[in-house]
């Protein structure tokens, strides 16, 4: 029997009943749709969480001042400030594995422009800060070194902040705004960055030289960082050693004795990332495998319709051998029955997985991702679930005998 | 020149076991048919015309003997060597007509081409002939459904005759039809056997029997009679095309 024949005899065959067949194919439907979903948003969630990472930067260590310890109460990270500007100084000269650093001091102040005003985080920094974040500027151009020499009150703004205080598409650049008491002069807008992974605007920001900050907003340049320290590896491979040799190289400057505590804490971006989509990749996982199951069951319900359908048309397949056919014509028959069965289920479950992982992501303002390779996947483990649970069934229906077939009531 | 027997059965025994009992429905067995031939086997039921039946359609295999058909010794072929014999030497007809429902006449008649590969246009072609010369032309698209009885079966021995084959086997063929289309369906077969084609039928109706050429009495698994005989005519063969029942 000629190819072409078989699977249109088969077709004919799982049309004939079509609601027995619809209601078969639905637990591959569904499986596969599942499937595909989940996967979609899996990716999409994924992706977010790098893209939302990289966004703050990459190979990033960020150095924080210790905690304070008075009468038994702990006051937490940042409590009490333990950096010191020559712990920068030194981080920058003496660590190999260091490109970069810069500090980040914050302070929520109003910025008022000649007709709007606006609270926002300034932060004091150098401008290695905007290399280290990978954030370069869309208009205007960075405070410099000479800047941060001099403490210039001048000002680099994030998208929101010009948004607010000069409305939007507006070029700032060269206007003064207010921070405090004093008038700043805009050198810069900073591209637009979006949202960091806890949800925070990126852009609702405003940064000024380091210098400056010290001075006009916390009231003097002292010895010791009041703020953070962000630190840029030379690459990802040396991110772990520059955390390491940081860490060995406040220890000494802190005179901290061996088994002592650490009086700062150091953080891994990156770990603190593949931690996250870790755990992203876990759920998707085990979302998939759910869904894997729900496959399963569907090519169990396939097994039990194929042998419902060789069982009533026995009289039909004992005269099929009875006018020539093989053993092998009626197995290939059923075979193909069950795998059209479930492949036309696998490419229903595609378009249901796609319409439904799109209309979610619309909903609930998901991201998604629909990946091709997942749904080559599903359609191929459809069929194959079409054979490994329709070979059974079609052995049977081949290894009839004839006689007993042709007298089937 | 002597030619061989279109069929030659030598000596067949066929046991069946059922558990530990024995049935031996054939107890050694030997017929020759020659070609052309309208060959009648009768025999009550549990006599072993059935086994006889099964064996020479090569739809089962004897315990023991031997079962030459057209030249080919069949008896200890495979499923898919004896699959291959029926399909290039022989044509079934049952009783109960056996035809797949829901689907058209024609398809039916076409279909143990399709199991020889033949291609779509000329399987078509040749299942027309089939129904043309069996005087169904007009029915091509009919399901089983919307056809009688006599019909059913005339559409049966169509599919029968579209292979071309050297005996056509039938299995009381006219036991689920009432008399006069049982006469319609003898006629047809005597006008088949005048065309040259050997036909073995099984029947327990006497003047069934009586049609062929030839009748083989089966009893307690041997052959008790075997004796040629002028067939009676069923009735004048219907023309090609023309409907006895419309």
């Amino acid at each position: 029997m000629n190819p072409l024949v078989t699977v249109v005899v088969a077709f004919r065959a799982v049309l004939r009943n079509k609601m027995r067949s619809f209601l078969t194919t639905l637990g591959i439907i569904i499986g596969v749709a599942a499937v595909i979903a989940m996967m979609a948003i899996g990716a999409g969630a994924k992706a977010q969480v790098e893209q939302a990472f990289s966004a703050m930067g990459t190979n990033l260590l960020i150095v924080m001042p210790g905690s304070t310890t008075a009468g038994g109460s702990f006051g937490g990270f940042g409590s009490m400030p333990t950096l010191t500007w020559d712990d920068l100084a030194a981080i920058r000269a003496e660590v190999p594995a260091v490109k970069a650093a810069a500090p980040q001091l914050r302070a929520n102040q109003s910025i008022v422009s000649d007709e709007l005003n606006w609270t926002t985080s300034i932060t004091g920094t150098s401008p290695d800060y905007f290399e280290i974040r990978s954030w370069p500027v869309a208009v205007g151009a960075p405070f410099t070194q000479a800047d941060v020499d001099a403490g210039s009150k001048v000002v680099v703004l994030g998208q929101t902040v010009v948004e607010r205080l000069f409305g939007p598409s507006a070029n700032p650049v060269g206007q003064t705004v207010r921070i405090g008491q004093s008038p700043f002069g805009v050198v810069g807008v900073l591209e637009k960055k979006g949202q960091s992974p806890s949800g925070q605007d990126y852009d609702d920001a405003a940064f000024i030289p380091m210098t400056t900050f010290a001075q006009r907003i916390q009231g003097g340049l002292g010895k010791f960082l009041t703020g953070t320290i962000f630190v840029q590896a030379t690459g990802s491979d040396t991110t772990q050693r520059a955390m390491t040799d940081v860490q060995a190289l406040l220890r000494d400057r802190h005179h901290i004795p061996p088994g002592g505590e650490d009086d700062f804490s150091i953080r891994n971006l990156s770990e603190v990332a593949s931690a996250q989509q870790q755990g992203t990749e876990t759920m998707t996982t085990l979302l998939a495998s759910v869904a894997a199951v729900s496959l399963l069951v569907g090519g169990i319900g396939i097994m039990n319709i194929m042998l419902v359908s060789v069982t009533e048309r026995t009289r039909e397949i004992g005269l099929r051998m009875a006018i020539g056919a093989k053993p092998r014509s009626i197995l290939l028959q059923f075979l193909v029955e069950a795998l059209v069965l479930s492949l036309t289920g696998g490419l229903i479950g595609v378009a249901l997985g796609v319409g439904t992982a799109s209309w979610l992501a619309g909903k609930f303002r998901w991201p998604m991702q629909i990946q091709v390779d997942v749904i080559g996947i599903s359609v191929v483990f459809s069929a194959l679930v079409g054979v490994v649970f329709g070979i059974y069934p079609a052995r049977k229906a081949s290894q009839l005998d004839p006689i007993d077939a042709l007298r089937y009531e | 020149m002597v030619a061989e027997p279109l069929i030659r059965v030598a000596d067949v025994e066929k046991v069946y076991k059922t558990g530990d009992v024995e049935v031996r429905a054939l107890r050694g067995v030997s017929l020759d048919v020659r070609p052309g031939e309208f060959v009648a086997i009768m025999g009550s039921s549990g006599s072993g015309k059935s086994t006889l039946m099964n064996l020479l359609g090569c739809l089962d295999r004897p315990t023991s003997g031997s079962y030459r058909l057209a030249g080919r010794e069949v008896a200890r072929m495979n499923k898919n060597e004896l699959a291959e014999v029926r399909s290039e030497i022989l044509g079934f007809v049952f009783q109960s007509f056996n035809l797949l429902a829901r689907t058209s006449a024609l398809e039916n008649v076409e279909l143990p081409l399709v199991y020889r590969g033949v291609g779509g246009a000329e399987r078509r072609r040749r299942a027309r002939l089939a129904l043309e010369r069996v005087g169904l032309g007009a029915r091509l698209d009919h399901t089983p459904a919307q056809l009688s009885g006599g019909q059913q079966q005339r559409v049966a021995i169509a599919r029968a005759l579209v292979g071309d084959p050297k005996v056509i086997l039938a299995d009381e063929p006219t036991g689920n039809l009432d008399s006069q289309t049982s006469i319609d369906v003898m006629a047809l077969f005597q006008e088949l056997g005048r065309a040259g084609i050997t036909i073995v039928l099984v029947t327990h109706e006497p003047d069934i029997a009586e049609c062929a050429s030839r009748v083989v009495v089966v009893k307690d698994g041997l052959i008790v009679t075997d004796r040629e005989q002028v067939p009676r005519p069923a009735r004048s063969a219907p023309a090609a095309g023309a409907e006895v029942h419309p």
